[in-house]
């Protein structure tokens, strides 16, 4: 008997705003896995620390909830150690591309078969504020930047396009089951696939409820990352829809393995 | 015991540093034992490089201050380690001839071989076979088996290179040794090889402590390794990613120490073992993470092969400096597992036994090693074909399913992905029995007592510490790791002299076995903590835990080693040299 979106909801109440963005990103996730028809004790969400990376709690399934900005290794960790799990890694802008950037850049590089859900709202909600990486240059209302950021803002999708990623996609809140579908896809996707997804902070940027008016899909599925890399630099930032796909080969590569000697053989004298 | 201590110098890239290694492999393959030291600098060409290696007839686990014999294949950058080389008037010192060796160095001890020559009339540019074709001479090898042995070390060079060294070899083994330098070797020859079909000698072995705890590891069960280069801990990992594919497990090589332990994690989290190595900067950034393995309460080993520090320190050279860091460098309440390897052949058992804790607490476990025990060679009797595994044990039928179930050992049953039924979410957050996030004091404090509970009331057995003599009535010297070694061996200088004392070499740091500890103190009338570090960090640590006991400290820092000598003199006995 398939499960129900809602068959993979754990039952904890989310602990998020009312209007938070990452709701829908839930219902997202949980659809997909549905559509997916993923056994819940077979897949594994894991995520860092921010508002976003609470969500592992609230999906049935396995999940680690990390510190903050290593989401990514333990992801890989775990997939690399477990093939056979379904896993999604997920969490927020700070997180990901912060204090976790690194950790960002080599996943796209390392393309090991992981899901990203990188839910990007431009700010630190749980510290109540302060600028993101992903913050505009001009936002005034960070706590710790009160003359705006004053640098410029991170751009996720063309740094993953730079840094490898064969799976490039951008979701938004406000539309969960364009969403889903993405997440389904990127699930399906042989690799590492990154799903950006502006998800509205409702109590510290509240004008972000104007994204709304300001998404819009991308018109065509690049063919080269070139193409690809021309309309990220055009962008503005509001493109929804897959925006890079080029499944390369996916880490740990098979390779023949001679049999094993004792390895103890090579110390006897 | 008959041994003979000699050390190749050379700048990095001369061939210092194998050709000692083809020496101490020649002279364990006549059926003697051995140990070589390695002390270089960073660079990897054009710094300087030594080779120092004490053979014997018997088994040999320090290298004297005292040298036989020096052979510097070139001068440059000598009076960089000279400290670690120390040059007596009783040193036998060849040199080429061509740079001129520092001051001081002169007379009839210091004897010239232009092996640059040599090997160039044999169409050679390998000065540095020359010297081993000397010494092979000297030292009664064959120069058959001495071949054979360059030639399998060269295995991945042409032919037209390996023949050229081979050359080299077989002129210095034809040239007329200077006497000083026969009358030297002849009185050290390595016992003959025991013919086929004499009694069986025990099985010996040729290996380094880093290759010893990556065989720990797999053998113990280790499928997955994540880890940043680092020296000296590179060449355990090295050796891992050469094996670990054999046997369906994977090595990452990931993009810094942060990542290496959360993949670690993540891989415990999996259900498969997992372990990464560093030394102390690695450590230091993989510190935060290693809180989340002690309050998700997911295994993971961490060795660290330490050296010289703070910050980059002294990279290349041996030190016990991290313990404070091993002890102390978790946030929050954190208990977990210290242990110490006590030689380079138990860097095997204490990382296997790393293995067999984190899993069976499900906690994490740090394993000290170093430089020294990491990166020297030695020849030692192999060890026993069994050692600690992995314990991946199902998480039983406990209905409902908590993960982190306050149980009377402090383990709580423990499910992996894959496991119906059992889903949880590990978590960093303090979470109730249920696995669910809670900052109740009631959870906070039953946690904390549970993942302090399961370490304090496990029995750890016998292998807490290694007890060499009787500490009743005597002097008890208490000690961890490389300083193991020269411990020993002032012991054994002071038995030959009449005064007997105890040698406590601990493996278990924490939790620290403080009533078997105890017992001890109790019988001993004197006690003397030997480390190699400059803060007395064990000596402090010991006398924060057994308060009613006093302890005299030798602390000593890098880069030297600690040397019988340094004890017998911290010990005041009046009559021993």
């Amino acid at each position: 008997m398939s499960l129900k979106a809602k068959d993979y909801k754990s039952g904890i109440k989310p602990i998020w705003c009312p209007g938070c963005g990452h709701y829908s990103v839930l219902n997202a996730i949980t659809k997909a896995m549905a559509a997916r028809e993923l056994a819940t004790h077979e897949t594994a969400i894991i995520s860092g620390i921010g508002c976003s990376s609470r969500l592992p709690a609230y999906v049935s399934s396995y999940g680690f909830h990390g510190v903050h900005g290593r989401g990514l290794p333990l992801a890989t960790g775990l997939k690399v150690a477990r093939p056979d799990l379904e896993v999604v890694a997920v969490g927020g802008d700070g997180d990901g591309f912060s204090i976790g950037g690194n950790h960002f850049l080599h996943a796209c590089r390392r393309n090991v078969d992981i899901v990203y859900i990188a839910m990007d709202n431009e700010v630190y909600g749980m510290t109540k504020g302060q600028a993101s990486p992903t913050s505009p240059e001009t936002w005034l209302d960070g706590k710790l930047t009160p003359h705006g950021t004053e640098v410029r803002a991170f751009q996720p999708c063309a740094i993953a396009l730079a840094s490898g990623a064969g799976f490039i996609a951008r979701g938004y809140s406000g539309d969960p089951n364009g969403l889903a579908q993405l997440i389904f896809e990127g699930m399906a996707f042989p690799g590492f696939a990154f799903i950006h997804v502006l998800s509205q902070c409702v109590t510290f940027v509240p004008e972000q409820t104007a994204w709304k008016q300001q998404v819009h899909s991308v018109e065509s599925l690049p063919d080269t990352a070139a193409e690809a890399a021309a309309l990220m630099h055009a962008d503005d930032g509001f493109a929804k829809g897959i925006l890079y796909r080029n499944p390369r080969p996916v880490w740990p590569r098979p390779h023949a393995q001679a049999a094993a000697t004792d390895p103890r053989a090579e110390f006897e004298l | 015991m008959t041994t003979l201590t000699l050390a190749i110098s050379g700048s990095g890239g001369a061939g210092a540093i194998s050709t000692g290694e083809l020496v101490l492999q020649l002279a364990a393959g006549s059926g003697g034992y051995g140990m070589l030291k390695k002390t270089f600098s960073p660079q990897i060409r054009g710094g300087e490089s030594a080779a120092i290696l004490r053979l014997g007839n018997a088994p040999v686990s320090t290298i004297p201050a005292r040298i036989d014999l020096l052979i510097a294949l070139d001068w440059q950058n000598f009076a960089r380690f000279a400290d670690e080389v120390p040059i007596s008037a009783d040193t036998l010192v060849l040199h080429t001839g061509t740079d001129a060796p520092p001051p001081g160095i002169a007379g009839d001890r210091l004897l010239s071989v232009n092996a640059a020559k040599i090997a160039a009339a044999a169409d050679s540019g390998w000065l540095n076979m020359v010297f081993l074709g000397m010494l092979a001479q000297g030292l009664g090898c064959a120069l058959s088996a001495t071949e054979a042995l360059l030639q399998a070390r060269l295995r991945k060079h042409d032919q037209a290179t390996r023949n050229a060294a081979c050359r080299a070899l077989r002129a210095g083994f034809a040239e007329a040794l200077p006497g000083p330098l026969q009358t030297l070797l002849a009185a050290f020859a390595p016992p003959a090889v025991p013919a086929p079909g004499g009694s069986p000698s025990p099985a010996r072995w040729l290996a380094s402590g880093n290759q010893m705890a990556a065989l720990g590891a797999l053998e113990a069960g280790v499928r997955f390794v994540a880890a940043y280069p680092i020296t000296p801990a590179s060449d355990l990992l090295e050796w891992l990613a050469r094996h670990i594919e054999h046997y369906g497990g994977h090595l990452v090589q990931a993009e810094d120490e942060l990542a290496a332990i959360n993949m670690v994690i993540g891989a415990g989290f999996g259900g498969v073992p997992a372990l990464t190595a560093t030394s102390g900067p690695g450590m230091a950034l993989m510190s935060e993470s290693m809180g989340l393995a002690v309050a998700s309460e997911t295994a993971a080993v961490v060795v660290d092969v330490m050296r010289g520090g703070p910050s980059t320190g002294i990279p290349t050279k041996s030190e016990q400096s991290d313990l404070n860091l091993a002890l102390y460098g978790l946030h929050g309440d954190a208990p977990h597992i210290v242990l110490a390897a006590q030689s380079i052949a138990d860097c095997h058992f204490t990382t296997a036994w790393a293995v067999h804790l984190a899993t069976r607490l499900q906690t994490l476990v740090i394993v000290l090693s170093d430089q020294s025990l990491g990166q020297s060679i030695q020849v030692f009797d192999a060890p026993a074909g069994t050692c600690p595994r992995a314990v991946i044990e199902p998480s039983g039928q406990a209905e409902p399913y908590l993960r982190y179930r306050d149980t009377a050992s402090g383990v709580s049953p423990l499910a992996f992905p894959g496991e119906p039924g059992h889903m949880y979410t590990a978590d960093g957050l303090e979470h109730g029995e249920n696995a669910i996030p809670s900052p109740r004091a009631r959870d906070h404090r039953l946690q904390l007592d549970k993942r302090l509970r399961k370490l304090t009331d496990f029995d750890f057995g016998e292998h807490w510490a290694d007890l060499r003599g009787q500490a009743d009535g005597s002097t008890l010297i208490i000690c961890m790791g490389s300083v193991t070694a020269p411990a020993l061996e002032a012991q054994d200088a002071l038995a030959a002299t009449g005064h007997e004392v105890a040698v406590l070499s601990l493996r278990l740091l924490a939790p620290l076995p403080v009533a078997q500890l105890a017992s001890l103190l109790e019988q001993a009338t004197r006690v003397l903590v030997v480390e190699h570090n400059h803060g007395a960090q064990l000596c402090h640590y010991l006398r924060a835990q057994l308060p009613q006991y006093r302890f005299e400290s030798l602390a000593l820092p890098g880069p030297a080693a600690i040397q019988p000598r340094d004890i017998l003199a911290a010990l005041e006995v009046a009559d021993v040299a």
